[in-house]
C-alpha cells in the first residue's frame, strides 16, 4: 500500500503537538544552556558580554566554592553507593528468601521513595532539632548527656553527614525494588541445579547471583550516582547549603548564582556539571561491558 | 523437634529481626509527622511522648490543627493548586504522548527515526540546570509566574518518558484489527483513539501514577517559576510556611502531613503499576 504525500502530512500531525512541546521546553532550553555558557549577562541588560570560555576557565580555576559543593555531592554520592545500595541488596536477597511477609515488607521498604523531597527533609529536620528534636531526646535517655541541645544540621562535622543519611533513607527502598525486580528474572532452575551439585550459600551467590545481576547493579549504580548528585529538594529543605556552605551541592550553587543575576556563569556551572555526569555514567557502562564480556 | 527445623526457625527469626529493624526506621518519621501535627506547641517544646495523649482521649488531640493548616496557614490553597496542576498536567502528558507514540509505533512521516531517538536522547543524557534557560524562556513568552507556565514545563518533562514506554506498548499490539478498521473506513485518528488508545490501558495506568507522583512531588521548578503565593503547589507551599513560621512545628507537620496523604493512599492503592513503573523505567532504560 503505497501511502500519499497527504497521508504522510496527516501522519504526522499525530506528533505535532509532543513535537512542539519538546522542541520548545526540553530541547531549546538544553541548547540555550551551552549558548549563555559563553556570556557574561545579568539576564535583564539587552546587552551580553561575549566572553568565550572565561566562566568555564573561573569555574574550573578560580571558584573553590564550586568544587566544595562537588565533593559534597560526591560524599553523598559514595554514601549512597556503598551503604545504601548495600543494603538494598541484602534486603533484597532476605525478602526473597521466601519468608512470611514479603509484601508487607516490599510496601514498607518503597514507602519513603514515593514521599517528596521536601516532607522528608522537613519531617527530618524536626527529627535532627537540638532543642525539640527528638533525636537529640533518645539519645540522651540512654545516656549521651552531650547530645542536649547538639544541632545536627548547624554543625559543620555533622551536616552533611546527617543530610547523607536522610538521603540513604529515602533512598535505599528504590534501590531495593530494582534488585528484587532482577533477582526475580534469575530462574530458580538454577539454584536447584546448583544445590543438587553442592554448592553452598556463598557459592550460589557468587557464581549465579552476582553475575546475572551485573547489568542491574549497573543501572542501580547509574540511578543512583545521577540522583545523588543531583540532590536539591533535601538540601533546600534541611540546610540551604549551610552551615557556612558545607552542604553546598553543584544544583544548589547553579540556583544561587541564578538567583544572583548570574545567568551566564550558572550556565556554564550547568555545562561543567553536565559533563561530569556524562563521564561518570559513561565510564560507568563501559566498565560493566567489559566486566560482562570478561566472563 | 529436630535440629533441621530449630535451625531453620531461628534463621527466619534472624531475618525478621533485620527487615523489621528497618520497617520500623522506614515507618517511625511518617508516624513522628503525623502525631506531631496532633499536639499543642505546648507538649511539642516541653513534654516529649510517642502519642499526642493517651489513645482513650483520641478526640482531644488537637485535630484542629488541620483546620488551621488548611484555612490559616492557606494549605488548603496549596492542596487544590496541586490537585489541578497534577490532574491537569498528567491529562495532557497522556494525551499527547499517546498520540505520537502511536504515530511512531505505526505511521509513516518524514523523520521518523530521527525524532524519536532525539526524544530518547534527552532521557538518556544527564541534563542539570536546565531551569535557567527555562526560567529566562518562559520570560521572554511572558509566562513566569503562571500556572500555564508552570504547566508547561511539567507536560514537557514527562513526554519523552511516556512516548518511549508506550511505543513499547503498541509495538507489541497485534495490527489485524486496526488493518480491518481501515478497511472498513476508519479514520486513522479514529483507530488511535477507539482501538489502540483502549488497548494500551495498562500502560497508561503505569504512566498516569508515575507522572502524578512526579508531578505532586516537584518542587525545583515551582521554586524557579513561582512567586505568587496563590498559584503555588503544596511543595512549595510548605517551604513558604516553613520560613514564616520557623517553631510552629505541629502546624507545619500538619502540612506535611497533608502533602503526603494523597501520595500514600494512591501508593497503597497502585502499588502494583508503581512497581512495575520503576522496574520498566529501569530495566528497559
Amino acid at each position: 500500500m503505497k501511502i500519499t504525500r497527504k497521508e504522510k502530512l496527516g501522519n504526522f500531525l499525530f506528533v505535532v503537538p509532543a513535537l512542539v512541546l519538546f522542541l520548545v521546553f526540553s530541547l531549546y532550553p538544553i541548547l540555550r544552556t551551552f549558548e549563555l555558557s559563553v556570556f557574561e549577562w545579568n539576564g535583564i541588560d539587552k546587552h551580553m558580554t561575549f566572553v568565550w570560555f572565561e566562566q568555564y576557565k573561573h569555574i574550573l580555576f578560580n571558584n573553590p566554592a564550586f568544587w566544595k559543593s562537588m565533593a559534597n555531592a560526591g560524599i553523598i554520592t559514595l554514601l549512597a553507593l556503598t551503604l545504601q545500595n548495600g543494603l538494598a541488596l541484602i534486603l533484597a536477597l532476605l525478602v526473597t528468601k521466601n519468608i512470611k511477609g514479603e509484601n508487607i515488607y516490599r510496601t514498607i521498604f518503597f514507602l519513603p521513595p514515593v514521599l517528596s523531597g521536601i516532607v522528608v527533609g522537613l519531617i527530618w529536620k524536626f527529627v535532627f532539632d537540638g532543642n525539640f528534636g527528638i533525636l537529640n531526646h533518645f539519645l540522651v535517655n540512654i545516656g549521651f548527656a552531650s547530645f542536649t541541645d547538639f544541632a545536627w544540621l548547624s554543625e559543620i562535622k555533622t551536616a552533611l553527614l546527617s543530610v547523607g543519611v536522610v538521603h540513604m533513607w529515602k533512598g535505599f527502598g528504590y534501590g531495593f525494588i530494582i534488585l528484587l525486580a532482577g533477582l526475580q528474572t534469575i530462574p530458580v532452575e538454577l539454584y536447584e541445579a546448583a544445590e543438587v551439585d553442592g554448592a553452598d550459600a556463598w557459592q550460589q551467590f557468587k557464581n549465579i547471583t552476582f553475575p546475572l545481576l551485573i547489568p542491574i547493579f549497573t543501572i542501580v549504580t547509574i540511578l543512583t550516582i545521577l540522583g545523588s548528585m543531583q540532590i536539591f529538594d533535601l538540601i533546600y529543605s534541611m540546610t540551604r547549603g549551610g552551615p557556612a556552605g558545607h552542604t553546598h551541592v553543584p544544583i544548589t550553587k547553579i540556583y544561587e548564582y541564578m538567583s544572583n543575576g548570574e545567568f551566564g556563569y550558572s550556565t556554564a556551572m550547568a555545562v561543567i556539571f553536565g559533563m561530569v555526569l556524562l563521564v561518570i555514567s559513561g565510564a560507568q557502562i563501559y566498565a560493566s561491558k567489559k566486566l560482562n564480556y570478561d566472563r | 523437634m529436630n535440629i533441621y527445623k530449630i535451625k531453620r526457625i531461628s534463621t527466619s527469626s534472624v531475618i525478621h529481626i533485620i527487615l523489621g529493624s528497618v520497617a520500623l526506621t522506614c515507618v517511625f518519621p511518617v508516624f513522628w509527622m503525623i502525631s506531631s501535627s496532633l499536639k499543642t506547641q505546648d507538649q511539642i517544646f516541653t513534654k516529649m511522648s510517642l502519642l499526642p495523649g493517651s489513645l482513650l482521649d483520641i478526640f482531644n488531640w488537637k485535630w484542629g490543627n488541620y483546620w488551621e493548616a488548611f484555612v490559616k496557614a492557606d494549605f488548603g490553597y496549596y492542596f487544590a493548586n496541586s490537585l489541578f496542576y497534577t490532574v491537569v498536567g498528567v491529562f495532557f502528558v497522556i494525551l499527547i504522548s499517546s498520540m505520537a507514540a502511536y504515530a511512531f509505533s505505526r505511521l509513516e512521516f518524514h523523520g521518523k527515526t530521527f525524532l524519536f531517538y532525539l526524544l530518547i536522547a534527552t532521557l538518556l543524557i544527564p541534563i542539570p540546570g536546565v531551569f535557567v534557560p527555562l526560567y529566562l524562556l518562559l520570560k521572554n513568552l511572558g509566562l513566569l509566574d503562571t500556572r500555564t507556565g508552570l504547566l508547561l514545563c511539567y507536560i514537557s518533562n514527562g513526554l519523552a518518558f511516556a512516548i518511549f514506554l508506550l511505543k513499547g506498548f503498541f509495538d507489541e499490539l497485534p495490527r489485524e484489527v486496526e488493518e480491518a478498521a481501515l478497511i472498513d473506513g476508519c479514520s486513522r485518528f479514529g483507530i488511535y483513539w477507539r482501538i489502540a488508545l483502549p488497548l494500551a490501558k495498562p500502560a497508561i495506568a503505569t504512566l498516569i501514577i508515575m507522572n502524578s507522583l512526579t508531578i505532586w512531588n516537584e518542587f525545583l521548578l515551582a521554586l524557579v517559576v513561582l512567586q505568587d503565593k496563590a498559584k503555588m503547589p503544596i511543595q512549595r507551599g510548605l517551604m513558604v510556611f516553613q520560613g514564616t513560621f520557623i517553631t510552629d512545628y505541629p502546624l507545619l507537620m500538619a502540612g506535611l502531613t497533608i502533602a503526603t496523604i494523597p501520595i500514600v493512599i494512591v501508593y497503597l492503592l497502585m502499588q502494583k503499576h508503581i512497581v512495575k513503573g520503576i522496574a520498566s523505567g529501569a530495566l528497559k532504560g
